[in-house]
């Protein structure tokens, strides 16, 4: 029994780190995409947009790395 | 004003090392992985949790010393300082003795136009980085001077934080919840204390039909903690992350018990040091930007 919930904290620490880095990944090349495309258009609000896309990347990987830090928690405290 | 702010930034950073409540076992709350057995991959999880023992390792360890508890009403709280609270107090006197030395240039030349020294010019770039591009459209013209002190204090602070961690014998204590809770308390605070009417009518009186009201005004007060919270787990996060990652592959070397995994992992390690350099910069930007966010949404009075 003891051996079966490590295992299975394992395995939900590793299936959610990984889910979360997948939601992280499209929000974040979307995000990506956007910002070129819109510096692309008009190169000469490109500085706006990077401070913009940082700001909406910081928000984005938080939420990842909340979840990374559940995963690394259950390793832990398993 | 400023003087009050300034004190309240270094009050937080005083308490960030100490609230090690010690309450049912007082020798091994600190560390999470005390009682697991040893194994391979452990100095991973001894370089990231907090200790007293400061490790110089080729030339020797300093073991702190060991204080008696203090009884606060019924916590026991232990004030006895770990490898934590001793770099932050170096970071803190670091940042003063730079800070100073560039103030005390400008205090003797208030009038006239002299010429800085170096390190009076590496401040006044970052000073007016922090000004132009974050005080200024995150805040509003009215009300920024009041933040500025506030927003280079944490810049400062997080910065040189984030940057001991990746010298020799150094260690970044923004890998420490504790520091970064203790940062977000001060902008959460920061919100709080100076927050216009319109912040606190967007909280109780959203514009949204009434019906929603039940559900609307839980969100937004949980809205107010969340963002603090956030503040303090993403910086944590991000410098513990990065730690683990570099060590990860650095130990694989004594995982695999291989010399030859080095010519592999030393370089993936040198690339993630290379990421981590510019990860430091960045969520130094990014926690004083979104303090200023949090800020300049709770002091604008605008009417939408």
């Amino acid at each position: 029994m003891e051996g079966l919930a490590s295992m299975g904290a394992y395995i939900g620490a590793g299936i959610g780190a990984g889910l979360a880095a997948i939601g992280a990944g499209i929000g974040i090349s979307k995000l990506a995409a956007s910002a070129i495309e819109s510096s692309a258009r008009q190169p000469e609000m490109a500085g706006d947009f990077r401070g913009t896309a940082i700001l909406f990347a910081a928000l984005i990987e938080g939420v990842a790395l909340i979840a990374e830090v559940i995963g690394f928690l259950l390793v832990l405290t398993k | 004003m400023i003087r009050g702010v300034f004190s309240v930034v270094l009050l937080s950073f005083f308490l960030a090392g100490t609230p090690r409540f010690a309450s049912s076992e007082p020798a091994s709350s600190d560390s999470l992985t005390v009682e697991k057995k040893e194994g391979k991959a452990d100095f991973i999880i001894h370089h990231i949790v907090d200790g007293d023992k400061i490790d110089f390792e080729p030339f020797g360890t300093i073991v702190l010393p060991k204080w008696e508890p203090i009884q606060i009403g019924s916590f026991q709280v232990d004030l006895s300082p770990t490898k934590h609270t001793v770099f932050l107090w170096f970071n803190t006197f670091l940042i003063l003795l730079l800070a100073l030395t560039a103030a005390s240039a400008y205090r003797k030349n208030s009038s006239g136009n002299f010429i800085p020294s170096t390190i009076g010019n590496l401040f006044e770039i970052m000073i007016e980085f922090i000004r132009d591009d974050i005080a200024k459209p995150m805040i509003g013209e009215h009300h920024y001077r009041k933040f500025l002190p506030f927003l280079l204090s944490a810049f400062l602070f997080v910065l040189v934080s984030n940057f001991m961690g990746l010298i020799p014998f150094g260690l970044s204590i923004t890998g420490n919840i504790n520091v970064t809770a203790a940062l977000a308390l001060v902008t959460f605070l920061t919100v709080h204390i100076y927050s216009g009417k319109s912040y606190w009518k967007h909280i109780f009186l959203p514009h949204v039909p009434w019906g929603l009201y039940p559900i609307m005004i839980p969100v937004e007060i949980l809205g107010m903690f969340t963002k603090p919270f956030a503040l303090a787990v993403r910086l944590f996060a991000n410098m513990t992350g990065g730690h683990l990652v570099i060590l990860t592959f650095i130990g694989l070397i004594f995982i695999l018990e291989s010399y030859y995994v080095a010519l592999l992992s030393v370089p993936l390690a040198l690339f993630i040091y290379l990421l981590e350099l510019l990860v430091c910069l960045i969520q130094a930007y990014v926690f004083t930007m979104l303090s200023g966010v949090f800020i300049g949404m709770a002091v604008q009075n605008e009417e939408h």
